[in-house]
């Protein structure tokens, strides 16, 4: 019974990565997306934070989104995975529901 | 300075493709460059990431304006201040940054770094020192 939960807001502008963060349950995936993408950069005052969630949750992020907003992959912290459109897609299918976090 | 030229801001705070904001802000950038006036931006918060250098956004359909902050220069905007503590607070450094210069006109066309690193008080001043400040 795993959720998708997708974050499209900066979160150095917003709170919704911090509030998704804090509901996310062992077996879900947090996936960033759009302005999102920037919460999964290493060496940010935010990274400690993010890194916090442990092994249980999966943190995933859409690369066309990194990459239009010039941020490289090796920038990630360790663990996040890249998914293109079509394992967006897989990641809906593979998950019971999809919560949004705007 | 003289009779009738004013120093105008622009301050940017967003960052790039999410919203329309930072796309506007160049426009009008663009467009206020033509009334000769003393025209510096701002590049806090966010809107730092406006400057990364590489950005592609051929996956994602929007056009990639980044290229337009290096013709600045043409059009005699040479005064870009980029926050430090802005940068830091987002894991980036100025080499993650594009380059954008200007060719000095009083200097035999030297070419310079448009780009101003400051601190948030050095900013703070740079703001206070403005006649207009338009935010985006």
């Amino acid at each position: 019974m795993a959720t998708l939960h997708t974050v499209n807001k900066s979160p150095f502008e917003t709170q919704a990565l911090l509030s998704c963060l804090g509901h996310a349950k062992a077996g879900d995936t947090v996936l960033l997306i759009e302005d999102g993408v920037y919460g999964a950069a290493g060496g940010t005052a935010l990274t400690d934070a993010v890194a916090g969630l442990g092994g249980a949750v999966t943190l995933a992020v859409l690369a066309p989104d990194l990459k239009a907003r010039g941020i490289d992959e090796g920038r990630l912290m360790d663990g996040v995975k890249t998914v293109d459109y079509a394992g967006f897609v897989e990641l809906a299918a593979s998950h019971d529901r999809t919560q949004n976090w705007l | 300075m003289e009779d009738g030229v004013k120093k105008f801001l622009y301050v940017n705070r967003k960052a790039p493709y999410g919203t329309i904001y930072a796309l506007e802000a160049l426009e009008v950038v663009l467009i206020g460059a033509a009334f000769d006036q003393d025209v510096s931006l701002a590049f806090l918060d966010d809107g730092v990431f406006q400057l990364t250098k590489g950005q592609d956004t051929k996956e994602i359909g929007v056009k990639n304006f980044s290229p337009t902050f290096r013709a600045l220069g043409d059009y005699e905007v040479t005064k870009l201040y980029v926050e430090k503590e802005s940068l830091d607070e987002r894991g980036l450094t100025t080499d993650d940054l594009q380059e954008i210069t200007y060719e000095d006109e009083d200097d035999d066309w030297a070419e310079k770094p448009s780009i101003i690193i400051v601190s948030r008080s050095e900013m703070a001043d740079v703001m206070a020192g403005q006649d207009v400040i338009l935010s985006f």
